[in-house]
């Protein structure tokens, strides 16, 4: 990474709204405080974006998140290509019908009369001290609800090319965004370029076992390779950036390639969207597995405050690596 | 909360009363939904359908009297209880029947059913069986023409217990913020499932609320075709005009229990036999007879036509196949590989 190459995952999704609006007219922001008079969002995500693209598409909202996906669902219906920010990931519960009940489920009960092809922006992430009610992961809500696809990316190459493709998408999709990852310094996408939805990325070959992760986690999975390395451990790390649906192919290649798997995430493991993937590679490769899949997601608690309970609620490569090495010690 | 009666020529109220034309075409939407509801009630009944039924009866004049002061290209968002909304804004009956009876002819292929109806054609949008979510969505459907330069109003149609709903006053607030193209139309059927209105709000009068997101509010009888149509003309030109939202607070009365077959024992059996009394269909029709608006010849040609459709609604209904399962997981995405 050098130059002007370097961008940070803010600014791919920054870029990636900027290029989409200049595109298609249709193409719109609305969310709390995205206007540049309000800060051009908490974080930045959309500075900028008024002021070149004017106030009536990129529209700073009141707080209320039913209105704002409200709006969004109905702009959508009649042509418009909205991007409607829920600030934090937790607001989606305030907005969950709007999303489950309306966005995921207008196509099939109007019998694809209609469409939704909404993006809903929303960021999250433990790591800042932010607690119960601004960390949490729930993507697996989302996922469980047919008709609204779910997106994750960790890089900024991919945060770019996913927002692109959920913006083209004709379906609503949920887009969501690792807050203590947004500044890592990253290479920046090809303009204009998309990452198909629904595809997984092998971010580093192995032969040993198998890491799946996603957001801020597969990055977590490359560093634990890294270690893993260092004792004679050969992992493989897919990056799945899709959450739903996912890459089932390229999962069981991969697995059927190293027989071992490891499926990471921040949010819960219980009832986690790691359940749904271990529980497919167990059925779907039986025989080729040379261990019991595992699942590494937080422990059964809300996100604590206090910054050791912070730690160790993380998931992170401090937790993959011991239970890589339990997996590699299966013959 | 009584039951008003109605003075149909709107004596002293000082409301212009519409073309006769206006009114009949009033009249037949009205026939239309009174027809509908008996015929789903006797279909109900001999057990060749079974869905959830929310009957609009008692509640026609509304959604007519709006209908007509609407253009085919406006939109509505309505609710469960909205069949009569559906039908006001054209909703063709073969297309509903089939749906309602599950059938791949239907509109929706049958995966919608009676409380998702959607006809995008005559600008039916969302159906929502959510209460209260009809009004976010209908703001976004305004939004769209605001920012399209075009003058398109959206209609979104609820009752009175949804006004106590969040969703009710984000998607207020919203629309008075923005003055968003719309107009909403709370049908106060005096009823929030099987809660009285007086058990279940706060305000005296729903239109009240309207002032605190700085747009006009109304109450009107929804039961008279002439006020009802007045106030729906005029909020319907506010919004077409730019000037922003009107709430309307429609007075009616709901005939039935919350849903077809459920004991409406918590309903005053007084209040009631009050409100059945002053039927508004049979009302209207009486005064479009007296006023000489209409003749009987023409009115009962009217139902004859109407009727005749409803027996080819349900005869196409009955005869059209159920969907193949292959429906099942069709439509859930545009791309049907997507699982």
């Amino acid at each position: 990474m050098s130059g002007e190459n370097v961008v940070n995952i803010l600014q791919s999704v920054n870029q990636a709204l900027a290029d989409a609006m200049a595109d298609d007219a249709k193409v719109v922001v609305l969310g709390e405080d995205v206007g540049d008079p309000e800060g051009g969002g908490v974080v930045g995500a959309t500075q900028g974006l008024s002021t070149r693209f004017g106030e009536t598409r990129c529209r700073s909202t009141p707080i209320a998140e039913q209105a704002i996906v409200g709006a969004a669902i109905g702009a959508s219906l009649v042509g418009y290509r909205p991007v409607a920010e829920i600030m934090l990931m937790n607001f989606t519960a305030v907005a969950m019908d709007m999303m489950v009940n309306h966005a995921a489920k207008l196509r099939y009960m109007s019998g694809g009369q209609t469409s939704v092809p909404i993006v809903i922006r929303t960021m999250t992430g433990a790591g800042f001290s932010n607690g119960g009610q601004h960390s949490d992961y729930v993507e697996g809500w989302f996922a469980h609800t047919a008709g609204i696809k779910v997106v994750a990316p960790s890089t900024a190459a991919d945060a770019y090319g996913l927002m692109r493709s959920c913006i083209d998408d004709p379906d609503p999709c949920l887009f969501i965004e690792n807050i203590p990852t947004y500044w890592l310094p990253d290479t920046a996408a090809v303009p204009g370029s998309r990452v198909p939805l629904g595809q997984a990325k092998v971010t580093r070959e192995g032969t040993d076992l198998t890491i799946i992760a996603y957001s801020r986690v597969a990055r977590e999975a490359l560093a634990a390779a890294d270690e893993l390395a260092k004792a004679g451990i050969s992992a493989e790390v897919v990056d799945l950036r899709t959450i739903s649906p996912w890459d089932k192919k390229t999962v069981l290649a991969s697995v059927s390639k190293t027989g071992r798997a490891i499926v990471a995430h921040e949010a819960l493991r219980h009832f986690g969207p790691g359940g749904e993937i271990a529980s497919t590679i167990s059925e779907e490769l039986f025989s080729k597995l040379k261990a019991p899949v595992t699942r590494l997601g937080a422990p059964t608690a809300p996100v604590p405050f206090s910054k050791p309970l912070e730690e160790a609620f993380m998931v992170g490569s401090k937790d993959i690596v011991p239970a890589a090495k339990v997996l590699a010690a299966y013959k | 909360m009584s039951v008003a009666i109605v003075d149909e020529t709107s004596a002293g109220t000082g409301i212009a009363r519409p073309s006769d034309d206006i009114l009949i075409d009033i009249y037949r939407k009205v026939a239309l939904i009174r027809l509908n509801d008996d015929r789903s009630v006797a279909v109900l009944k001999s057990g060749r359908l079974s869905m959830p039924y929310y009957s609009p009866r008692g509640q026609e004049v509304i959604p007519s009297a709006v209908s007509a002061a609407l253009r085919e290209d406006d939109y509505i968002c309505t609710i469960y209880r909205g069949i009569h909304d559906m039908l006001a804004k054209g909703m063709p009956l073969r297309d509903l029947w089939a749906e309602i009876a599950g059938r791949i002819t239907g509109i929706c292929k049958g995966k919608g059913g009676p409380m998702h109806l959607t006809y995008p054609d005559k600008g039916i949008m969302v159906t929502t069986g959510i209460v209260g979510s009809s009004m976010p969505i209908a703001n976004g459907l305004a939004w769209a023409s605001q920012m399209d330069g075009n003058d398109k109003v959206t209609v979104a149609y609820f009752g009175d217990g949804a006004s106590n709903i969040g969703a009710f006053h984000e998607a207020m607030n919203l629309a008075g913020l923005w003055k968003l193209p719309v107009v909403f139309v709370c049908q106060n059927n005096q009823f929030s499932e099987h809660t009285t209105y007086a058990k279940s709000t706060a305000a005296e009068r729903i239109a009240d609320r309207a002032a605190g997101y700085n747009m006009p509010g109304e109450r009107v009888d929804g039961n008279s075709p002439i006020e009802m149509y007045d106030a729906a003309s005029r909020a319907v030109e506010r919004a077409r005009s730019g000037q922003g939202p009107t709430l309307i607070e429609a007075m009616t009365f709901r005939f039935s229990g919350h849903v077809y077959g459920d004991d409406d024992a918590y309903m005053d059996p007084a209040v009631k036999a009050e409100a059945v009394a002053a039927d508004p269909v049979p009302r209207f029709r009486s005064w479009l007879l007296s006023e000489g608006i209409a003749t009987e010849t023409e009115l009962a040609a009217i139902e004859e036509a109407i009727k005749v459709d409803l027996d080819e609604a349900v005869r196409f209904a009955e005869t059209s196949a159920f969907p193949e399962i292959e429906e099942l997981q069709r439509d859930v995405f545009a791309d049907e590989d997507v699982k």
